[in-house]
């Protein structure tokens, strides 16, 4: 596959022909991928296309078997999540991963709680967390030492997001925000979506909405059957192209070569 | 990696940033009391049942033997007798957190009382070898149980069962057939039998109360100068107000001399209760100030996330596991001082399901994730003064189960029927 668009500045996050398996099946054919600070970069494909095998792959759940993954230019091996945690990738799943009985608080500095001696800095923590809501101007949490059982998906994803955003993570991976959320909430998500990547995260945005990659991403990156079909600036392409690129791998002159296609069906 | 963003200050005199209205704290008591009844309408009972179980309780017995329920020896009795309980409880509260359930820790206390007994009476070891010993074993049995359930991943239920019934084999193969073991020594039996002198009682009552006064204050002025979420002042100080008159009282009663004939002094608190409170303030700073505490709450609540979180959740497991087990060790010990003898049925029985009674009464959920170690010493009381009560009554032995069992079966539905609220109002 050629790069359409070279001379965008340097990827923050890049895979190079990473490959995946699962016993016999394989999951990942050699995809590339590019994540550029600042911008939200959405990663599109049809259920099984191996999204969340890919997001797992950089999260370091499900290390690679072939292929590269590079930070910040340079070769980095992910072998696991506190791999990837310390490059400063954070990744935030669907079912959010917090714990209802703890508060707002508790839940963004989990497993990593700060401390004094060995007492925990409730104080620093709270503060801390209090900034980084204010900083990706959240208004919609009423207090910082609410539960977690209290509040609504798209408060719960908002704090998901901003514990992911806590430890100045530089790549934030969201897998599908908005999935069960209403309009006004999916509105804040897609808000917040935004913010992170002016404040300079890059974000690579899982989704399957096209409402919603038209809405906030920079660049769209579209998996077909564990290969990458494109991956390639929004604005060079249109709802129609997108949808092909899903469904079929290939839309006009983009996507993969036909015979492969075929070969992997 | 580990400190980001902390270089930003708070900000001054505690301006919250917007949006964040319920931080800025409601500073008027109505506003708390408010705030406070709707926590328990949306199903947050926290210790209310156990309180509202302790009172009602009280008077009840008071109005039924108003002549021997609330005398200073009953009191002092009853106190005592809570104490193996509230222990056991202590233990299982962690447990029951990370919504596990250890069926062997009565057992297991008893295990740990013979091993006690057996190295006093037959191989004549110092008092301090004999405690120490039996909670070694008590942890040595938490980590096996802990490694069943965490490492293997047996569920907890199956394990414990396993082992209520094979700790019972071991107590009997200690103790001997039908045997009794005799509990002589001096420092052992005193736990539960001897009391404080006097003026240490109210020393240690006053330090107390000042160390509590102290912590809650200095917290609440750290909250309040850092602009942080915290009670009004009023609250916290009708708190260590409530606290202070509770021990006074308790101590004033356990001051008086409570023997029956005039010939002997036995005045003072056993020494039983304050080893309680101690352990109590030990493992409220462990769950609530520590990560370790903060961990079980987490793997507790949702374990999957602490799992992602970076929680090795197998160790905590294992730990809380040990832990309890020790706690069950210290309750055998209590019980075999307060009836100054270890036997093959000790710790079986209904001792276990006293104490699960216990937590559960004091108000931790049995679906994990909810609870605190005060929990064990309220319901502790609830199902020590059901006992005393009913044996002051002199109710026979089949109407004793019943009511227990009653008590329980209470217990567990309000924790039920407050899940049910909580899921429903989104508390």
């Amino acid at each position: 596959m050629t790069d359409p668009q070279a001379g965008e500045g340097t990827p923050i996050l890049e895979l190079r022909g990473v490959t995946k398996s699962f016993g016999a099946i394989q999951v990942l054919h050699g995809v590339d991928l590019k994540v550029f600070p600042g911008q939200v970069t959405a990663l599109v494909g049809d259920n099984g296309a191996g999204k969340s095998t890919l997001i797992k792959s950089i999260a370091g759940i499900h290390p690679i078997d072939g292929g590269e993954i590079l930070f910040e230019g340079r070769p980095v091996s992910v072998t696991g999540p506190r791999d990837s945690a310390a490059l400063g990738i954070e990744v935030v799943y669907q079912d959010l991963a917090l714990a209802d009985n703890l508060d707002v608080v508790q839940n963004m500095f989990l497993g990593r709680e700060r401390k004094r001696g060995i007492l925990l800095d409730e104080a620093s923590m709270e503060a801390a967390a209090r900034d980084t809501l204010a900083k990706l101007s959240v208004r919609t949490l009423k207090s910082v030492r609410q539960l977690v059982s209290s509040l609504s998906g798209g408060q719960r994803q908002t704090v998901a997001i901003a514990k992911a955003v806590l430890w100045e993570s530089k790549v934030v991976i969201l897998d599908e925000p908005t999935a069960a959320l209403g309009v006004a909430q999916t509105r804040q998500v897609l808000d917040l979506v935004r913010r992170l990547a002016d404040t300079g995260h890059a974000v690579l945005y899982i989704t399957h909405n096209m409402v919603d990659v038209f809405e906030v991403s920079d660049r769209v990156a579209a998996l077909y059957l564990g290969r990458m079909a494109a991956d390639v600036p929004i604005s060079t392409v249109d709802r129609g192209q997108v949808i092909e690129l899903i469904t079929a791998g290939r839309s006009g002159n983009l996507g993969i070569a036909p015979a492969v296609a075929e070969a992997s069906i | 990696m580990s400190n980001p963003v902390s270089t930003t200050k708070p900000e001054p005199s505690g301006a919250a940033p917007a949006g964040f209205e319920a931080d800025r704290p409601d500073n008027s008591v109505s506003g708390v009391v408010r705030g406070y009844v709707d926590k328990v309408r949306g199903g947050d009972l926290g210790a209310l049942p156990a309180v509202l179980g302790i009172v009602a309780l009280g008077l009840l017995f008071f109005a039924l033997r108003p002549n021997t329920f609330l005398t200073p020896l009953n009191i002092s009795n009853l106190l005592v007798q809570a104490v193996p309980i509230t222990l056991l409880a202590m233990g299982l509260v962690f447990v029951l957190l990370l919504g596990d359930i250890d069926l062997s820790a009565g057992v297991v206390s008893g295990v740990c009382a013979a091993v006690l007994a057996q190295l006093l009476a037959q191989s004549g070891a110092p008092w301090y070898v004999a405690i120490l010993a039996a909670c070694a074993a008590g942890a040595l049995i938490g980590l096996f149980t802990g490694t069943l359930v965490g490492i293997v991943g047996i569920p907890s239920f199956v394990v414990t069962l396993a082992l209520f019934l094979a700790f019972q084999g071991v107590t009997l193969r200690i103790i001997g057939q039908g045997g009794t073991i005799p509990v002589r020594d001096e420092v052992v039996q005193g736990i539960a039998n001897r009391n404080l002198p006097v003026t240490l009682g109210w020393v240690l009552t006053a330090v107390a109360i000042l160390l509590y006064a102290a912590i809650q204050l200095n917290r609440w002025r750290v909250q309040k100068a850092r602009g942080l979420a915290h009670q009004p002042l009023a609250v916290v100080a009708a708190r260590c107000v409530l606290i202070a008159v509770i021990l006074v009282v308790v101590t004033a009663i356990l001051s008086q001399d409570r023997a029956l004939s005039a010939a002997v002094d036995l005045e003072g608190i056993p020494y039983a209760v304050p080893l309680v409170v101690i352990l109590l303030l030990l493992l409220t700073f462990v769950l609530s100030r520590t990560s370790f505490g903060r961990h079980v709450y987490a793997v507790g609540g949702n374990a999957e996330a602490a799992r992602r979180a970076g929680i090795n959740v197998t160790r905590i497991r294992v730990l809380v596991f040990v832990l309890s087990s020790t706690m069950a060790a210290i309750s055998g010990i209590a019980a075999a001082s307060r009836l100054a003898s270890v036997t093959a049925a000790s710790g079986a029985g209904n001792t276990l399901l006293y104490a699960v009674g216990a937590a559960v009464i004091g108000g931790t959920s049995l679906f994990g994730g909810r609870g605190r170690v005060r929990d064990a010493v309220l319901g502790g009381l609830v199902v020590a003064i059901i006992a005393n009560g009913l044996g002051l009554l002199g109710v026979e032995a089949y109407l004793n189960f019943i009511i227990t069992g009653g008590v329980l079966l209470l217990a567990a539905s309000v924790d039920a029927l407050a899940r049910r609220r909580a899921a429903a109002t989104g508390h």
